[in-house]
C-alpha cells in the first residue's frame, strides 16, 4: 500500500496557518510563561541565566502580602458578582414582565454603560467622591465627611455599576425565550405570584444567568484599571501582577509570570466548573408565544420605575461627568470654574498620536479578527475533525486568559530574538486580536450553523473552486451576522486597556492608556477629553450596530 | 370534586375590538365539551377566560353557584393541558406531576401514591426521571394530561392539545384522553378545530363562528341535523342545492332547480308554499336513480372503503362558490365504479337531507334545536 499522501488544498492550507499562528502567538507564549514562572533569573556577566526553581511559588503563597492580595481579588470578585446578579436579575424581570416608560432610552443607556470601559467608571467616581471630588467637597462644605471612595468599597461600587447590565442583557435575553404558557401552566397548577418567579421562571433562566455570572466575574478578576485608579491599598492580583511586571521597584518577571499563571489557573477552573454546570443543566426551550410585559399598577408601578431610573441614573453618571468636566476650564490641572475647550486643545497639542493609534491598531486588529474567526469557524464546523476540533480548543484559550496577563505573556515571549516585538505596534496589535478572537469565532460558528452547506456545494458543483466558493457564497452570506458582532468588538477593543497598559511605548500610546496615564497624573482635564472621545466612539459604534443588526441584543 | 360550569352573557373585548359579543353555555358536571370552530372563532379565548388567562369584560362565569370572574387563575382549581404541552423544561417527568402537588403542601407519601397511579394511568411510568426534552411529542402529551389530572381539578380545560401530534398519535391520544377523562369523571373543556376529533371525543360540541355559538348538540345531532349552513358544512362535507318549498294540501315537497322534487313530511310548520330554500345533501346521501338530479363526474377518488365522485352539475342548480360537489359511493353495495365523464342520476335521501332558510341561518326541518 502506498503512504497516504497529504492532499494541498486551500482548506488544508488554511488549516496549517492557522496551525502555525496558534503555535508562535498563543502556545509558544503561554507555555513560556509557564515554565518562566518556575524559573529565577540572575545576571551573570551580563549574561542572563535562568535556573528552575520552585521558589516563586513558595515565595507566593508564603508571604502574606500576596496571599492577602489573591484573596482580596476572590472577596471583591465575589462580592462584586453577587451584588450584580441582586441588582441585575430583577432589573430583567421588571424590564421583561412589566411596561416601562421610556423603555427604550432605558435600554441603550444599561448597553452604554455595559459597552464603556470599567475605568472611565472609576475616574468619574474618583472625580464626584474622591478626596477632591465635587460631592466630597460640597458635603465637607456643610460639615458632613464622606466616606472614602477608594479602596475596596469604591471598587465595588464601580463593578457592580459597570457589570451588572451583563446580567441585565443575558437575563433579558433568557426570558424572551420562556413560552407564556409555561407560566401559565404554573398558575393553572395553583401557583402564582412570587412563588412562580421562584419554582418555574428563576430556574428556567438559571444556566443563562451563570454564564453572565462567568462573564461578569471574568472580567472583574482580570480588570486592572479600576483597582489601579481606585483601589489605592486595596491589593488585587492584576495590580500586583502590573507592579511587579513593570514596577520601578526592581520586580522580577518570573515572579510575575507566576503570578500570570495562579490567575490563569483560578479563571481556568472557574470556566470548567461553569462549563460543566452548563453541560449537565442545560434544556432546550422555545418559545411559541413570548411573555407580555403587563402595565405594572399603583405604588407597585412607581417602585418598579424607581428601581429602573435610579440604577439608569447611576449607570449614566460617569459618562455624562466625564463630557461635562472635559469642558470645563482648567488652571495648571486644576478645575476652575468656567467653561472652555482647552482639555481639547492640549489633546491635540499632545495626544493626537493615541488617537490615530487606537483607530488604526483596533481596525486593523478586528480586520484580522474578522478573517480569522470566519476561517476557523468554518474548519470546525464544516471540516470536523481532531485537528480543526484542536484548533477550535485552542482558539478558546484566550478566553480564559486575563488582559493583563496576556499583556506579560507576549511581553515575556517577544522581547528578545528571534522574534522581538516588544515595543512595536504589532505587538499591540496581535494582543488586540487575542483578546476579542474567540468571540467573533463563537458567534461565526453560531452564524454558520445556520447555513446549509449546500449552497456552497451547489457553486463547486458548477465548477468553482473551493476557496472561491467560500468567499463568494458562505462568507457572503456570513458576512452581516459576523460585522453585526464585530462592531461589538471593536468596540471593547477601542475600550482595551488591562492588555495595552502592559505593552505600550511612548509611540504606541493608544487612548485607553494615555487616559490611564492622565489620570494617574492627576491631569483630569485632558484625561476627560479624550475619554468623551472614546465614549463618544463607542456610542456611535453602537448606534451603526443597532442600525446594522437591526436589534438591541448586545450580548456576546 | 368535579363541578359544572355556567357562562352567562359573557363579552371578551381587547380594545374597541369584541371577539365574543355575548355567549351563554352551560357545562354539565363530568361532561366532555368541546369549543369547535375555525381560527378565529374566539374557542381558545373562551377557554382562556375560564382557565382565568383572559380578563371576562361581561357577563358571568361560575363553577356550580362560584362566581369566579374575579378569582386568579391559581386559585380556581383547574387543570389545564396547553397547545405545547408547556411542561416545565427543567423539571423532570415525575418533578413536572409532581409541581402542583407540592404547591398544595401533599405530605410526601401521599404525593408519592397519587404520582405512581396517575403515571400509570396515562403509561408514562418507565420515563420518570427523563427530562421532557428526551420525550416525543406524545409522550409530552401524556405528562402534560397527568400533571393536569393529578391535582384533582374542579375542570379539565385542553386547548388543542392534539394539533402538534402527527395523525395516527393523534387518533390514539384522543382516545386515551377519552379514557382518562371517563376514568377519573372530571369536566373538560376542550378546544379543537379538526371536526373529526371532535365528533369522536365529545359528549356535546358547541360550533363556534365569529364569537358565536351557532349549534351545541351531541356529536350525532350535529351532524345529522346541523341548525344551519355554516354547521352542515363545517362538520362533515355538505353540498348545497337551491331549492322551492311546495306545499300541495297536507304533503310538502321540496322541488330542485331541474324540476326533481322530495317529499319532506319533516318540514317544519313555519314553511310556505313558494318559499325559496337552501337544500344540504351529504355526499352519502345520495344514490344513483333513474329519476333525480343530472350531473356528470368530473373525477374520483378511490378510498378503500368508498370512492368520492367530484361531480359537475348545472351551474344554476347550485350556489356558488362551494369547494366541491361530492358524492361517495359505498363499496359494500355497489358492482362498478364509475368513470370520470358518465353521466348519472343522483336521488338525495329526502329523510336524511337537511332544509335551510334562503338566507342559510337556520333551519327548517322539524324540532331541531339550536342549543340543546
Amino acid at each position: 500500500m502506498s503512504k497516504k499522501r497529504i492532499k494541498w488544498d486551500f482548506w488544508n492550507i488554511v488549516t496549517m496557518v492557522i496551525i502555525v499562528m496558534f503555535v508562535i502567538f498563543l502556545i509558544y507564549p503561554l507555555l513560556n510563561l509557564f515554565l518562566s514562572g518556575f524559573q529565577e533569573t540572575t545576571r551573570v556577566d551580563g549574561v542572563d541565566i535562568s535556573t528552575w526553581t520552585l521558589a516563586n511559588y513558595t515565595n507566593f503563597f508564603s508571604r502574606k502580602y500576596y496571599t492577602e492580595a489573591l484573596l482580596n481579588s476572590f472577596k471583591l470578585t465575589f462580592s462584586v458578582t453577587a451584588i450584580a446578579i441582586l441588582i441585575g436579575v430583577p432589573l430583567a424581570y421588571f424590564m421583561s414582565f412589566y411596561k416601562i416608560k421610556g423603555k427604550a432610552v432605558l435600554e441603550i443607556l444599561f448597553i452604554i454603560s455595559m459597552m464603556s470601559p470599567n475605568f472611565i467608571g472609576a475616574y468619574s467616581w474618583i472625580l464626584l467622591l474622591g478626596r477632591s471630588g465635587s460631592v466630597t467637597k460640597f458635603f465637607s462644605g456643610i460639615g458632613i465627611e464622606m466616606p472614602s471612595i477608594y479602596g475596596f468599597g469604591g471598587m465595588l461600587l464601580v463593578f457592580t455599576l459597570k457589570l451588572y447590565p451583563f446580567i441585565y442583557m443575558y437575563v433579558s435575553g433568557a426570558l424572551k425565550k420562556i413560552d407564556v404558557a409555561l407560566s401559565e401552566a404554573a398558575e393553572s397548577l395553583g401557583c402564582g405570584g412570587i412563588k412562580k418567579v421562584f419554582t418555574v421562571i428563576m430556574p428556567l433562566v438559571t444556566p443563562t444567568l451563570v454564564a453572565a455570572a462567568l462573564l461578569v466575574f471574568m472580567n472583574c478578576m482580570a480588570d486592572f484599571g479600576t483597582p489601579a485608579l481606585i483601589g489605592e491599598g486595596y491589593r488585587v492580583m492584576p495590580t500586583l501582577v502590573y507592579s511587579e511586571f513593570v514596577g520601578e521597584t526592581g520586580g522580577s518577571a518570573n515572579f510575575a509570570a507566576c503570578m500570570a499563571t495562579i490567575m490563569v489557573t483560578v479563571t481556568a477552573v472557574i470556566f470548567l466548573i461553569q462549563k460543566w454546570y452548563v453541560n449537565t443543566k442545560s434544556f432546550a426551550m422555545s418559545s411559541m408565544r413570548p411573555i407580555q410585559p403587563k402595565k405594572p399598577e399603583g405604588i407597585k408601578s412607581v417602585l418598579i420605575h424607581l428601581y429602573i431610573y435610579i440604577l439608569a441614573g447611576l449607570s449614566i453618571i460617569p459618562q455624562c461627568m466625564v463630557i461635562y468636566t472635559s469642558f470645563k476650564k482648567t488652571n495648571m490641572q486644576v478645575f476652575v470654574d468656567g467653561y472652555s475647550l482647552d482639555s481639547y486643545r492640549k489633546i491635540i497639542e499632545t495626544a493626537v498620536s493615541s488617537i490615530k493609534n487606537t483607530y488604526v491598531y483596533c481596525f486593523i486588529a478586528i480586520l484580522v479578527i474578522i478573517v480569522l474567526g470566519m476561517l476557523i469557524a468554518y474548519l470546525s464546523v464544516r471540516r470536523k475533525s481532531w485537528l480543526t476540533n484542536l484548533i477550535d480548543t485552542i482558539a478558546m484559550f484566550p478566553y480564559i486568559v486575563p488582559g493583563s496577563v496576556l499583556g506579560i505573556t507576549l511581553m515575556i515571549a517577544f522581547n528578545k530574538p528571534p522574534v522581538m516585538l516588544a515595543g512595536t505596534a504589532v505587538i499591540m496589535i496581535i494582543s488586540l486580536v487575542i483578546r476579542r478572537q474567540a468571540y467573533t469565532l463563537r458567534s461565526s460558528s453560531a452564524i454558520l450553523y445556520q447555513i446549509s452547506p449546500s449552497m456552497e456545494e451547489a457553486a463547486i458543483s458548477l465548477g468553482d473552486s473551493p476557496a472561491n466558493a467560500f468567499v463568494k457564497v458562505t462568507a457572503k452570506m456570513m458576512l452581516p451576522g459576523v460585522l453585526s458582532g464585530a462592531i461589538l468588538s471593536w468596540i471593547t477593543l477601542i475600550n482595551e486597556l488591562s492588555s495595552s497598559v502592559m505593552l505600550y511605548t511612548a509611540n504606541t500610546r493608544t487612548m485607553s492608556v494615555a487616559i490611564y496615564n492622565e489620570v494617574i497624573r492627576a491631569s483630569y482635564g485632558t484625561a476627560a477629553a479624550l475619554a468623551t472621545i472614546l465614549t463618544a466612539t463607542t456610542v456611535i459604534s453602537l448606534l451603526i450596530f443597532f442600525k446594522v443588526s437591526g436589534s438591541k441584543d448586545v450580548t456576546m | 370534586m368535579s363541578v359544572s360550569i355556567g357562562i352567562d352573557n359573557v363579552v371578551k373585548k381587547y380594545g374597541d375590538l369584541t371577539i365574543i359579543p355575548d355567549l351563554s353555555v352551560h357545562i354539565k358536571n363530568g361532561e366532555f365539551f368541546t369549543l369547535l370552530g375555525p381560527s378565529g372563532c374566539g374557542k381558545t379565548t373562551l377557554l382562556r377566560m375560564i382557565a382565568g388567562f383572559n380578563s371576562i369584560e361581561g357577563g358571568t362565569i361560575k363553577f356550580d353557584d362560584t362566581v369566579i370572574n374575579d378569582i386568579p387563575a391559581q386559585k380556581r382549581n383547574i387543570g389545564m393541558v396547553f397547545q405545547s404541552y408547556a411542561i416545565f423544561p427543567h423539571l423532570t417527568v415525575r418533578q413536572n406531576v409532581e409541581y402542583g402537588l407540592k404547591i398544595r403542601k401533599m405530605p410526601k407519601d401521599e404525593m408519592k401514591k397519587k404520582v405512581d397511579e396517575i403515571l400509570k394511568v396515562v403509561k408514562i411510568e418507565e420515563y420518570q426521571d427523563r427530562l421532557p426534552e428526551r420525550l416525543s411529542g406524545g409522550q409530552q402529551q401524556r405528562v402534560a394530561l397527568a400533571r393536569a389530572i393529578v391535582i384533582h381539578p374542579q375542570v379539565l380545560l385542553m386547548d388543542e392539545p392534539l394539533s402538534n401530534l402527527d395523525a395516527k398519535l393523534r387518533i390514539e391520544m384522543r382516545s386515551a384522553i377519552r379514557d382518562v377523562q371517563k376514568q377519573v369523571g372530571i369536566t373538560t373543556v376542550y378546544v379543537t378545530h379538526d371536526q373529526e376529533e371532535a365528533l369522536a371525543i365529545s359528549d356535546r360540541i358547541a360550533v363556534m363562528k365569529l364569537g358565536v355559538i351557532q349549534q351545541i348538540g351531541t356529536p350525532q345531532d350535529i351532524y345529522a341535523r346541523p341548525y344551519n349552513a355554516f354547521v352542515s358544512t363545517f362538520i362533515g362535507h355538505s353540498n348545497l342545492f337551491y331549492g322551492t318549498v311546495n306545499i300541495d294540501g297536507r304533503k310538502k315537497k321540496v322541488t330542485f332547480r331541474n324540476g326533481y322534487s322530495v317529499e319532506m313530511p319533516n318540514l317544519s310548520d313555519e314553511v310556505k308554499d313558494g318559499e325559496e330554500v337552501v337544500v344540504s345533501v351529504r355526499p352519502e346521501e345520495f344514490s344513483i336513480n333513474s329519476e333525480g338530479l343530472d350531473c356528470e363526474i368530473s373525477s374520483r377518488t378511490f378510498l378503500g372503503k368508498y370512492t368520492n365522485y367530484f361531480l359537475k352539475f348545472d351551474e344554476n342548480m347550485i350556489l356558488p362558490d362551494q369547494p366541491g360537489i361530492e358524492y361517495s359511493q359505498d363499496l359494500g353495495h355497489v358492482d362498478r365504479i364509475l368513470e370520470a365523464g358518465e353521466k348519472i342520476r343522483l336521488r338525495p335521501n329526502p329523510n336524511k337531507i337537511n332544509v335551510f332558510t334562503k338566507d342559510m341561518e337556520k333551519s327548517l326541518i322539524k324540532d331541531v334545536k339550536r342549543y340543546e
